[in-house]
């Protein structure tokens, strides 16, 4: 499908409900497809995740469906906890007939969701988790992904700081797999791109439990030219209120993985930074050149009476892409799908993207651009969007680091 | 010379909310024996209480306005939880009560994501403290001098109320002889509210001070839980010397830890805790727990007997109906009971130890975790089949329980309880820090059993073997001498030692018996899911076998699976609908009020006044 028949379907669909004609999908059975969140440990992200979701399914219902056949999610909460994920994904699947499991946030616990998915050969789509296993030391022939992965979001970040003079970084980044994995990349491209950079420190914060004042006096110490930033969440709001007071951030240029992303900025309110770097969702930027960005923004906001996140995206292109590989498939059989994911084109909001046949990773890419504050709130300027497929390591690469199948 | 200045200034700061948190948790404890597991939740409320009248209340009045209003509204809400949930509940077994307030916490994060939204809420900043000063050169935001010295005020106000006031001296009273307080006329119930009113305020006031610091998010009050409990023993339960002490101490050493050893800042607190309490078993300015006094709330347990014909054939006739369920029930259920039944083996050997040998573990999670570790590292590093990795994993996990239960039994009581979790919270950094051996919190996956057992009816047939054989096995240690040799160590140590009983051995031996019951439950549990991460080593997870240990009842011999089993079922049911939190805290509220002995304990009551059990001729 091309963008422009996406417009066409999507101007049809939103033609139809107005019209209040009854969706033509209803002769069939419904498809069901399993959706495993963490809807309670997590409500800030998931939230938005699940009404980007149900947006989309209500506009593929409206326009006939999959295979003439509705879709329908069943939103089930795991607690954040992997083995109830497990034990929740056997009962969609086993009991509930669902027909495959997207979801999660967590990498931990969409890893073991890929890793159940591969012993009974159920397809998952791994919709958010951005760890970098999940598509390649711990890839499998059933689990697909499809955000921005963390290499793909560190590397963009770091083409940027190539271009300019700084040579001492330091970092920070939580105490986690995704913090190790996002400083670990950076590094990687960045020392390529610019051998000679130096990283001057390293910070750890447990995440969730930020020491900022300490944290800033370490970084302080370490006299880098630019900072890395990966935290998020309520430990970036005290980053950035401790480095702001204490003025850290003087002189210095930041690059904040994630940080531009409404989930992050809204919370910082005025006192957002101005001048980082940031990958993220300028969804108030958009205009009608935008295309399917502004449309979707627009229907987003007529659909719920609230702002989207950069969740509400991830969970329209959910919905997007599991009516792309289930008609595609023509079928509902597992292996069918299974088959029709790989080097799937999605159109998207974003435009199009692919998963790619060699690590099933999805080349969806991310907005890149400078934070400021505009009416007393954080926003994104001069953003552009950067394509994933540009941003990962050459297929030789790829194929050492994934597991033979 | 200036940043080792600033970085002390900014730990002293750091100290201010630990400390007023830490401080009500200890004066509860002291005074009511409750242990507050609801505590963060307080601290939590006092942050999104505080942010909403920040913005209706302007200015600088406004916003210390604000901050005392925040605490006083968490403390009025304190006085509710402590009248409706807590009263009905104090004559109950010790430690019951963490239960109710284990309820109290759901309850609370569904009604908080109900009233201010699932968004972190940033604090607004105190008005006329925006900037810097600078010390030496190096920049102290203005806000952290002025916790500085609002933190001393506090403790000293503390001090003197209980120190110099009369309702000060009937708090000391209650806290070493509640009974000898009420004996004397003094209304022990409102002197109880009183005192929760308190604790919560404080904890109010320190989750509204910490706002121009950070901000009100829903995950606050399990953040903040480990580091208060941690304060409270290093200096000493019911210490306020203590707990100040203790803040400064950690709050410093922390910001020492995040500028020289940036990974250290997941255990550092918990090694000076090992390290405080191998040399001070009581913390820092603790006092020695009086022995006996807080031992046996309640009805006396009942001496030990075999289960009679009747309850024998119930039971086999319970287990024919588990044994054939493959046959008449989907796939699903066979899922869903392997998982309760490993939960239930799990439980039942903490409450082996707990029941039977009155040691109330907080760390029990590092066998089950350990056990499952084990397991999932054999058989990723070595290849070892199902079989024996499953044999390896309670045999890795009982020499962990040597080793940790060796340290461990030097102390007793909360403070026993305190290491076990710190040792849990060493064993969990260890998974999680150690990545290239453990793959950290990616965790280690792809743990799957041998082919012919791959099914999940051929796996539910395992499962159902070693957790019911298990669970007897320990049923059976119960009824033998070193059951009885453990009953007594429990509840008179020294006349058991009189009598040629070697109770700490007794003891040790209980321990590791138990931790290779978990880790043959952990073994299981990665073998059914397939793959293992740090959070089966969490302190949620051993308080998830603590609560149900109590629910089932910890003064019968079944109540660790009965209660394993009803919580575990509840929960799958429950957590389909939206605000399963709430339902669930509430049901466990509901429970706790209607039968403060536990599900065993309270059924059996009823089955002998309705006649169906035959009341025992000792129980009159």
């Amino acid at each position: 499908m091309k963008r422009s028949t996406f417009l066409k379907t999507l101007v049809g669909a939103a033609a139809l409900s107005m019209t209040g004609i009854a969706a033509l999908a209803q002769s069939g059975e419904p498809i069901k497809v399993g959706e495993i969140n963490h809807y309670k440990r997590l409500a800030a992200f998931a939230e938005p995740y699940k009404k980007g979701i149900e947006l989309g399914l209500e506009e593929i219902n409206a326009a006939g469906g999959v295979l003439d056949r509705p879709l329908e999610f069943i939103f089930r909460d795991d607690q954040g906890d992997p083995g109830e994920a497990i034990k929740i994904a056997e009962e969609l699947m086993t009991s509930e007939g669902a027909v495959m499991l997207t979801g999660t946030i967590l990498s931990n616990v969409g890893l073991a969701i890929s890793s159940v998915a591969a012993e009974k050969q159920w397809v998952y789509l791994a919709a958010e988790p951005l760890a970098d296993a999940l598509t390649w030391s711990q890839g499998n022939p059933w689990t697909f992904r499809l955000r921005t992965s963390t290499y793909m979001q560190a590397a963009m970040l770091a083409e940027q700081a190539a271009k300019t003079d700084a040579m001492k970084y330091a970092t920070i980044a939580p105490n986690y797999a995704y913090g190790k994995d996002a400083v670990a990349a950076f590094k990687e491209v960045l020392t390529e791109l610019k051998p000679g950079v130096e990283f001057v420190g390293e910070q750890w914060p447990a995440l969730f439990k930020i020491d900022a004042g300490a944290e800033v006096q370490a970084l302080e110490r370490s006299k880098p030219d630019a900072i890395y930033n990966v935290t998020f969440g309520p430990d970036l709001a005290k980053f950035v209120r401790e480095g702001t007071t204490r003025g850290l951030f003087d002189g210095r240029t930041v690059y904040g993985l994630l940080s531009g992303e409404p989930e992050y900025m809204e919370p910082l309110a005025d006192e957002a930074p101005e001048g980082w770097i940031v990958t993220g969702y300028p969804w108030y930027d958009f205009t009608e050149e935008d295309g399917a960005n502004k449309i979707f923004v627009d229907a987003y906001q007529a659909r719920f009476n609230e702002t989207p996140k950069l969740g509400s995206l991830v969970g329209y292109m959910t919905a997007a892409t599991v009516a792309a590989a289930i008609q595609k498939a023509g079928s509902t059989d597992g292996d069918a799908i299974r088959m029709a994911f790989e080097g799937l084109d999605v159109a998207t909001p974003v435009g199009d993207i692919t998963f790619r046949e060699i690590d099933n990773q999805a080349t969806m890419g991310a907005f890149v651009g400078t934070t400021a504050l505009k009416d007393g709130a954080g926003v994104m300027t001069d953003w552009t969007y950067l394509n994933g497929a540009d941003y990962l390591p050459s297929d030789e690469e790829v194929a050492k680091l994934r597991p033979a199948e | 010379m200036g940043l080792f200045i600033a970085q002390i200034l900014t730990g002293l700061a750091n100290a201010g909310a630990l400390f007023m948190v830490a401080s009500g948790l200890s004066l509860i404890f002291g005074v009511t024996r409750v242990v507050n597991f609801a505590h963060g939740s307080f601290y939590m409320l006092g942050a999104y209480v505080g942010y909403s009248l920040m913005q209706v209340l302007p200015g600088m009045v406004g916003f210390w306005g604000a901050i005392l209003l925040a605490g006083i509204i968490v403390g009025l809400i304190g006085v509710i939880v402590e009248i409706c949930v807590l009263r009905p509940v104090y004559s109950a077994p010790e430690l019951f009560q963490l239960v109710a307030t284990f309820g109290v916490i759901l309850v609370i994060q569904d009604l908080a994501l109900m009233i201010w939204g699932p968004q972190d809420l940033l604090g607004p900043r105190a008005p006329g403290l925006k900037g810097v000063i600078r010390i030496m050169g190096e920049p102290v935001p203005q806000y952290d001098i002025a916790l500085i010295v609002i933190t001393p005020f506090v403790a000293i106000a503390l001090w003197y109320l209980i120190t110099k006031t009369r309702v000060g001296t009937l708090v000391r009273a209650a806290t070493q002889d509640r009974e000898m307080v009420s004996a004397l006329g003094v209304n022990q119930a409102w002197l109880f509210t009183g005192v929760f009113f308190l604790g919560c305020a404080l904890a109010g006031l320190g989750g509204a001070l910490q706002l121009p610091k950070g901000g009100a998010d829903l995950l606050m009050d399990f953040t903040i839980l480990g580091s208060v409990f941690v304060v409270v023993v290093i200096g000493g339960m019911g210490s306020l010397p203590g707990a100040y002490l203790a803040a400064v101490i950690i709050s410093v050493l922390n910001v020492f830890g995040v500028t020289y050893a940036p990974q250290s800042t997941l255990v550092l607190m918990f090694v000076v805790m090992v390290i405080v309490l191998m040399f001070r078993p009581f913390g820092l300015l603790g006092k020695e727990e009086i022995a006996g006094e807080h031992g046996q709330v309640g009805e006396p347990e009942r001496p030990i007997k075999p289960a009679g014909n009747r309850m024998r054939l119930l039971v086999a006739a319970g287990l024919l109906i588990l044994g054939l369920l493959p046959f008449y029930s989907g796939n699903f259920a066979v899922v869903l009971v392997t998982d309760i039944m490993i939960f239930c083996l799990f439980a039942a050997s903490l409450h082996f130890m707990l029941g039977q040998g009155g040691l109330v573990s907080f760390g029990h999670a590092a066998f089950f975790g350990g056990g499952a570790y084990a397991a999932a590292l054999f058989v990723t590093y070595a290849d070892t089949p199902m079989e024996l990795a499953l044999v390896l994993a309670p045999i890795c996990a009982g020499l962990a329980a040597i080793v940790i239960g060796w340290v461990c039994l030097r102390s007793t009581g909360v403070y026993f309880a305190m290491l076990t979790l710190a040792f849990g919270q060493l064993l969990w950094s260890l998974a999680f820090q150690w990545g290239d051996v453990t793959g950290g919190d990616d965790g280690l996956v792809n743990i799957w059993p041998s082919d012919w057992a791959s099914d999940n009816d051929v796996y539910y047939y395992i499962a159902f073997v070693l957790c019911i054989g298990g669970i007897l096995l320990l049923r059976q240690a119960a009824h033998a001498p070193f059951g009885y040799a453990m009953r007594a160590a429990r509840d008179s140590a020294r006349q058991a030692e009189a009598m040629g009983i070697n109770t700490k051995r007794i003891q040790w031996v209980a321990f590791t018996f138990a931790g290779i019951m978990a880790g043959l439950a952990g073994g299981l549990f990665v073998f059914s899911k397939g793959s293992i991460f740090p959070n089966e080593l969490e302190t949620a997870r051993s308080f998830d076998a603590l609560i149900v240990v109590f629910l089932g009842g910890v003064k019968t011999l079944s109540g660790g699976w009965v209660g394993a089993a009803f919580f575990e079922g509840i929960k799958d049911y429950l957590t389909r609908f939206e605000y399963w939190r709430l339902a669930l805290g509430l049901s466990i509220i509901f429970v706790v009020i209607l039968g403060p002995e536990g599900i065993v304990g309270s059924l059996r009551k009823a089955g002998e006044r309705f006649g169906i059990l035959k009341v025992p001729e000792d129980a009159t």
